[in-house]
């Protein structure tokens, strides 16, 4: 128990880094993901995917995988519903299994649960598939040709998401600049890798259908099941064990549930179904490659007028999340630095490769990459210190963006500052040697989306708090979703200390739709701050309800109470106190179970454009990276000496947890600079499915990391929170391209940053030289 | 050699021996039924995770006599006679293991998915090595991969450990 001091004015329980709720079931080996649970007489089910790029579906012939002894079920699109399904409501283009046509190697055409995993991978080779194989788009830039195959038909020239915005007066703005300046980018397939594999576990008691699944939304998963067999959402239970990791690509339905789901209404028995590592890659819904020209104008002091982003994605051939993610690509550039005149235009296009989503940072990274390195071409162009540069744009605290997003707390120039000054970034500038170089990016994200995906008035988020009889210990419910994060560690900090109790008798139920309440789940940086909010009213309600008991016996009017680290005490006499254990089973006795709920519905946000809701928060995070590399200038080698991220992002509930989530931030946004990338061949078929071929970075590869923070506290927030896990990756890719360019001279274009094309450019920049010289 | 059952379908099984976590257990495997399954779905020692099958990212890790191997990599049948310790062996009865404990004090958990495998990693280094440099730490963990902590904290926890303990007449700390 921690002692008041001076009660009221101090935390408790938030602020510390106490240490995670799930550590040592983590630590010992005891924590159930789903792929370690086991039913009785579970079957392993699997799905057969297509071969081919884009082919036509002949015929499908089953019977001999269902003669092999041991298969228990083969089904193929005639025995699933046939109702389209996605997670865009806007874009329901997936069928469980294809009907007519497969449009990805990789795509869903048939499945089996058998009673082991060798009968399974067995019965799979005996599905026989006559395919007529069609022409396909492998190459994005070609799927608006005229003649190019159309991939699904109701979506003419393969358009799959078209944007035109534009705020105030580009070309005005451009024609009143100083400098204007077009660059264009190129960014890569990226996969966000989780290390533990997808997998759902599904099984019936009658109408009622329960999936365990590795999943970042129960809510979603049960939404969109229940919507595709036709249940009540109160049929449908999803809940998730432990789960090894999202990133974006657990958020939206995988398959998995829906094919285990008929198949375990077929077979009466619980079905387990995964994916191994090369079908998740298959699977994807990674990062989109996005093809960027920028546009930019700026005065005579190198202040922003006017930006034009034009932008085209490849979408693979489903729209997964991809509407929001080409929404975001353009909406969150106009958030770090101020300027009145915008104009964004995107095409996100079907190709018949393997359908993109939400990586983390959703949409927002590559973008981001593009404006830094741009801003350091006309940084170099006017004479100018990127950072001097950055900070004559940065945003201010309570502006507003030219497509009408409000920022609430902004720390940004502070953090630009105090990156600047840790990095010792004026010495390096001039003081490091040839090969050696350092360079700044700047990051920004929203802490929970403004709207759900789905249009819907449930509230965004709530929680239940319930206290034990006894007053010895809670329980939180809530439908946040623990990904690995560490919000269910944070949730019941926020929720001890609404309370006046101690987070070390806490306990928490979570992310499952039957014991839990309500909760939209773990993306776009949303539950620090939505899920924070409806938990902390929750344990306010406990605290005002035992709070209100305590008055009488106190004979003081309960506004002059206050409970804090189990201790309800009088305001003005500390003295005077009880402990919350025993006013607790008081108020057990007088009015039975001692409860607290809350919910949070974010305000009404946004303008009234098309599209306007994307990239809508109650509050924005912001975050200056500075990173320093070291480049062989012989083999191009890129090696990452030493990096700092400065951060705001608002009061901080557990540091330990911050800056763990910064680290792996900016880890996963170092793969993307250098080495990530998903290689096809010429037919659509992966390369590169396998962890030794795609490469995310090793220990060895990691920089001596700094993550920092500046003082903020968000007025929209729980307790002034914001968030980190995404915000952190966007600067990332920006930061690196830009000291590689510092280091060498050379400015490399396109994602990833690799050996090869730094070493080419180098080349290039050598020859022309020469040239220079003679 | 292992005794070879046939069972009525004509399949072949040998009768092996594990010595895991300090317990001898008495198995019917197929030829090549792989360690790592054999320990998770015939010993339910889930804490061996699986995330490749294939030796490229370490979640497999257990340690054949005190040496880290994905078990993903290894038959069961060639484990026989070999002491083989999972993360269920690491902590004795409710006392955690100091690496163990060191994971936690450092937040270098965080979906706890690689953790099993860094765990077994960490400890193998600790006990040839009882103070790496930081470099060898992380060389002793660069088949481990995790997505998660951009390995910081993992490091961290690893070295902390080695502090602790005091250096041996003459070693380098
Ligand atoms: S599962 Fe064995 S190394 Fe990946
Ligand atoms: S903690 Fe998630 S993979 Fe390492």
């Amino acid at each position: 128990m921690t002692e008041i001091q001076s009660p009221g004015d101090t935390y408790s329980v938030i602020g510390k880094s106490v240490k995670r709720i799930d550590g040592k079931a983590k630590v010992t080996g005891q924590a159930k993901y789903t792929g370690d649970l086991k039913f009785p007489g579970m079957l392993v089910g699997k799905i057969l995917t297509s071969p081919y790029a884009h082919a036509r579906i002949v015929h499908i012939d089953t019977s001999a995988a269902e003669k092999l002894p041991g298969v228990k079920a083969v089904i193929t699109h005639k025995d699933v519903p046939s109702q389209k399904y996605g997670i865009s409501p806007a874009r329901w283009d997936e069928n469980i299994f294809c009907i007519d046509k497969a449009l990805f190697v990789g795509d869903k055409i048939a499945a089996v649960a058998a009673v082991d995993e060798e009968t399974v991978y067995k019965a799979l080779k005996m599905i026989r598939v006559e395919y007529e194989v069609l022409p396909a788009i492998l190459d994005p830039l070609k799927a608006m040709d005229e003649d190019a195959p159309l991939i699904q038909a109701d979506y003419p020239h393969n358009i799959n998401t078209e944007i035109h915005q534009n705020f105030g007066d580009v070309e005005k703005a451009f024609a009143e600049s100083f400098y204007v300046r077009t660059d264009r980018f190129v960014g890569q397939r990226a996969y966000q890798t989780p290390i533990e594999p997808h997998s759902a576990i599904s099984l019936w008691d009658g109408d009622k259908l329960t999936v365990y699944s590795s999943t970042q939304s129960p809510h979603y998963f049960q939404y969109y099941i229940a919507r595709q067999f036709g249940l009540p959402l109160g049929n449908v239970r999803v809940l998730k064990t432990y789960i090894g990791g999202g990133f974006g690509g657990k958020l939206e339905p995988t398959g998995l549930e829906f094919a285990g789901a008929a198949l375990a209404k077929i077979t009466g028995k619980p079905v387990k179904m995964f994916y191994d590592r090369h079908e998740m890659f298959a699977h994807n819904r990674g990062r989109h490659r996005q093809y960027m020209n920028l546009t930019t104008g700026v005065d005579k002091e190198g202040k922003i007028l006017g930006v034009h982003a034009d932008f085209l994605m490849d979408g693979g051939a489903y729209t997964s999340l991809g509407v929001a993610s080409a929404y975001y690509a353009g909406a969150l550039l106009t958030i770090l630095y101020d300027f009145p005149n915008y104009r964004f235009d995107m095409y996100r296009v079907y190709t018949n490769l393997p359908a993109c989503g939400a990586q983390r940072g959703h949409g927002h990274p590559q973008p981001r990459f593009a404006f830094e390195s741009h801003l350091d071409n006309i940084a170099h162009h006017l004479g100018l210190d990127p950072i001097d540069l950055r900070l004559r744009n940065a945003r201010k605290p309570g502006t507003i963006t030219p497509n009408e997003f409000k920022v609430g707390s902004c720390a940004l120039q502070a953090a630009i500052e105090k990156a600047r000054d840790i990095s010792h970034w004026d010495e390096k500038r001039k003081t490091l040697s040839q090969g050696r170089g350092i360079g700044i990016g700047l990051g920004a994200f929203v802490s929970g989306a403004g709207y759900p995906i789905y249009r819907t008035d449930l509230p965004h988020a709530a929680a239940v708090i319930k206290v034990n009889e006894d007053g010895s210990s809670a329980t939180l419910y809530t439908g946040a979703v623990d990904i690995g994060q560490g919000s269910d560690t944070i949730l019941c900090q926020m929720a001890a200390e609404a309370m006046g109790y101690s987070f070390e008798k806490m306990n928490i139920i979570s992310a499952d739709t039957e014991a839990a309440p309500h909760d939209f789940g773990a993306y776009a940086s949303r539950q620090t701050l939505m899920s924070g909010a409806a938990v902390k009213q929750a344990g306010e309600e406990v605290k005002n309800q035992l709070l209100e008991l305590a008055a009488s016996s106190f004979g003081v009017p309960a506004a002059e109470l206050d409970a804090q680290a189990e201790i309800i005490y009088v305001k003005e006499k500390p003295e005077r106190r009880r402990t919350f254990a025993d006013v607790a089973r008081e108020f057990f006795v007088k009015k039975g179970p001692l409860v607290g709920k809350g919910s949070y519905i974010p305000p009404k946000l946004g303008g009234k454009f098309k599209g306007a809701a994307v990239g809508t928060s109650p509050a924005y995070s912001f975050a200056a990276q500075v990173t320093e590399v070291e480049v062989d200038e012989e083999t191009g080698e890129v090696n990452l000496v030493e990096a700092w991220d400065v951060h705001d992002c608002g009061q901080v509930i557990n540091p330990a947890l911050l800056h763990a989530q910064v680290h792996g931030a900016f880890f996963m946004g170092m793969g993307e600079s250098v080495w990530e990338e998903v290689l096809f061949d010429k037919k659509g078929k992966i390369l590169n499915a396998n962890l030794a071929d795609y490469r995310i970075p090793t220990a060895l590869d990691m920089p001596q990391f700094h993550s920092e923070l500046v003082d903020s506290y968000e007025p929209n927030a729980p307790w002034g929170v914001k968030e980190v896990g995404e915000g952190a990756t966007t600067p990332t890719m920006g930061s690196i391209a830009n000291a590689i360019y510092h280091a060498t001279g050379v400015r490399i274009n396109s994602l990833p940053m690799s050996y090869e094309k730094v070493w080419r450019a180098l080349k290039e920049k050598r020859e022309r030289d020469s040239r220079a010289n003679v | 050699m292992a005794e070879v059952l046939t069972d009525s379908g004509q399949r072949k099984y040998h009768l092996i021996n594990l010595n895991v976590n300090g317990d001898t257990r008495t198995l019917a495997v197929k030829a090549n039924a792989l360690l790592v399954n054999v320990l998770r779905d015939q010993l339910d020692l889930t804490g061996t995770k699986k995330g490749c099958e294939l030796g490229d990212c370490g979640s497999c890790t257990v340690l054949i006599d005190g040496k880290p191997v994905n078990s993903c990599l290894v038959l069961a049948v060639e484990a026989e006679g070999h002491e083989i310790t999972t993360i269920e062996g690491v902590s004795h009865n409710d006392k955690l293991d100091g690496l163990q404990e060191s994971f936690l004090e450092n937040a270098a958990v965080q979906c706890g998915y690689c953790t099993p495998g860094m765990i077994l990693a960490g400890k193998a280094l600790l006990t040839h090595n009882p103070h790496p440099s930081e470099k060898e730490v992380r060389e002793a963990i660069s088949g481990n991969l995790c997505r998660c902590t951009g390995y910081v904290n993992i490091v961290k926890a690893i070295l902390a450990v080695a502090e602790k303990t005091a250096p041996e007449e003459g070693e380098q700390a």
